[in-house]
């Protein structure tokens, strides 16, 4: 199975780690991965998108025209990418930036207040690991288990209490996606 | 050891590192800034020598001067800063020493973009620098690829006593993927492959003969001297074309409408085309040159099967490898080109509809 995904939103906003974190658990996991970012003269508050592939196969191109997934964490994202995403997709936006949302009726689409949510559990910083979480409870691309260990691997010693964060954020997010 | 997630920018200079390389000259430009950064913050850990030039003509004099003492050297850039450096490789290879050159191209010319482009094609494999050398040319498609070629690169460099090219672009510069690196080489095996450099070096290490100073030079004011020595670096580049020829076939067989050539992250795009080609039934192969130059002409010819109707080259380009593919194929079947330029890659789609449109 190939999964093809793109993260969007604004520089800052942490899309490109959205990314970086499910790759590398896709490649802890024994799967074929692929990151692939935007780059170009843009600064925090710019545009930011990457192209995710995770697959049991070898990776072809790394360029995803038509995700399978699609993760907007603004709405200029959404107005840019929602129209590819391929037939029986999965959208996840983030509502709190994304005013006018998805007319398309042929995806799920699975919608959360990020910001919000993020800032409830103590840190905005945590708002991407909400959307991996999301990922998670939606689709079976990656495992939990997988996040944890890598995340305790490099956070336990350096910053106890962000690590403690960042998993809650995850577990939120599951729950979001299994509804 | 296991596998690690990087960008093509520091599996290169990681790789090169293991493979003994302990100079670095380089002047920073995107989309290859992450291999100075890499090679900034690692080549002190290993007691090698860092060092950001005030050009990149600066840098590669500096390679040229190191390369001179035998020692394992890089340099990178991407390509204006690469157009710059074209008088020092002539020198290099002039003066027959063996030297790691990495282009992480981007569009041009001028300073065209900072996006992913393979219009270099012809300054790496047809000159670039003046007069009668050649570059051995390696063209990754992976990170693993780009990761492997750098002790590769070292190998061929002082095995032919030649500058060597690795050509790769911003994709898989910027891109990160799994890459599993070989073991590092141990002080001593650094030590006894410069050692092995006695026989012609400057200044032989401490264990070789002191007495001796070898000349290292790339001017001949005597013709006769000249023709001579530009003979003798083309007996070695002869062997090259013999040796040295590296490509990948994908997807090969009798039944094949269509035989692409595309080389580097083009050949990625291509490979996702061929994919989804086969799944409707539509035969399509593919040859990957991994060294551009020496050519694999040969192996292109003969992967024309009985049905191929047409030869498509895809490049980051306007055709630059199509000359390569035209004198491979000696105008038995026709050959068809398209490409993309301005820094913009070309989507699997898109090959896929200019492939459709061949049956």
């Amino acid at each position: 199975m190939t999964t093809e995904l793109i993260c969007a939103g604004f520089g800052g906003q942490g899309v490109l780690t959205i990314g970086k974190f499910l790759a590398k658990a896709g490649m802890k996991e024994g799967k074929n991965v692929s990151w692939l970012p935007s780059y170009g003269p843009e600064m925090r508050g710019g545009t930011a998108n990457v192209s995710t592939v995770v697959s049991d196969e070898a990776i072809a191109s790394p360029i995803v025209s038509f995700p399978d997934i699609l993760v907007a964490l603004n709405q200029p994202s959404i107005d840019k990418f929602a129209a590819s995403i391929r037939a029986g997709g999965i959208l996840i936006y983030n509502s709190d930036m994304c005013p006018h949302g998805c007319k398309r009726e042929d995806i799920s689409i699975i919608k959360a207040p990020m910001v919000e949510i993020a800032k409830e559990i103590g840190n905005q910083m945590v708002l991407n690991m909400l959307a991996i979480g999301i990922i998670i409870g939606k689709t079976d691309i990656i495992r939990y288990e997988t996040m944890e260990d890598d995340l305790t691997s490099f956070m336990k010693s350096k910053n106890p209490e962000l690590l403690e964060l960042n998993l809650k954020a995850i577990k939120r997010g599951i729950e979001i996606g299994k509804q | 050891m296991a596998k690690i997630l990087m960008k093509g920018n520091e599996a290169v200079a990681e790789a090169a590192i293991r493979s003994g390389c302990r100079l670095y000259f380089a002047y920073p430009i995107t989309p290859q800034s992450e291999l100075i950064e890499y090679m900034a913050r690692m080549m002190p850990k290993v007691n090698g020598t860092f060092l950001q030039a005030e050009s990149e003509v600066s840098a590669i004099n500096m390679v040229y001067g190191a390369a001179g003492c035998g020692k394992r050297v890089m340099t990178s850039s991407s390509s204006p800063g690469i157009s710059l450096k074209m008088e020092g490789i002539s020198y290099i290879a002039g003066a027959q020493l063996p030297a790691v050159i990495v282009n992480v191209q981007r569009g041009g010319p001028g300073l065209g973009d900072i996006q992913p482009a393979q219009g270099d094609y012809f300054q790496a494999t047809k000159g670039g620098g003046h007069g009668d050398y050649r570059l051995i040319v390696m063209a990754p498609a992976s990170v693993q690829e780009f990761a492997d070629m750098a002790s590769e690169a070292f190998d061929l460099a002082d095995k032919y006593r030649n500058p060597v090219m690795i050509l790769a672009d911003g994709m898989l510069g910027q891109m990160m993927e799994p890459v599993e690196f070989k073991p590092a080489k141990t002080d001593e095996e650094i030590a006894d492959m410069w050692r092995q450099h006695d026989s012609w070096c400057i200044c032989p290490n401490e264990d070789g003969d002191k007495k001796h100073h070898h000349e290292i030079n790339s001017l001949e004011i005597d013709p006769q001297v000249l023709e001579k020595h530009v003979n003798n670096i083309y007996k070695k580049y002869a062997e090259i074309e013999k040796n040295e020829l590296h490509f990948e076939e994908y997807n090969l067989s009798d039944d094949n409408e269509i035989l692409c050539v595309a080389w580097g992250t083009a050949s990625r795009v291509v490979k996702s085309a061929i994919n989804e080609l086969t799944k409707t039934g539509k035969s399509v192969g593919l040859i990957r040159p991994i060294n551009v130059w020496p050519y694999p002409y040969e192996a292109i010819a003969k992967a024309i099967g009985p049905k191929v109707k047409k030869v498509y080259v895809f490049e980051l380009n306007t055709g630059q490898m199509l000359d390569d593919v035209k004198i491979a194929v000696k105008g038995k079947v026709p050959v068809d080109f398209w490409g993309k330029v301005g820094g913009i890659v070309f989507t699997p789609a898109e090959i896929k509809e200019k492939l459709e449109a061949c049956f």
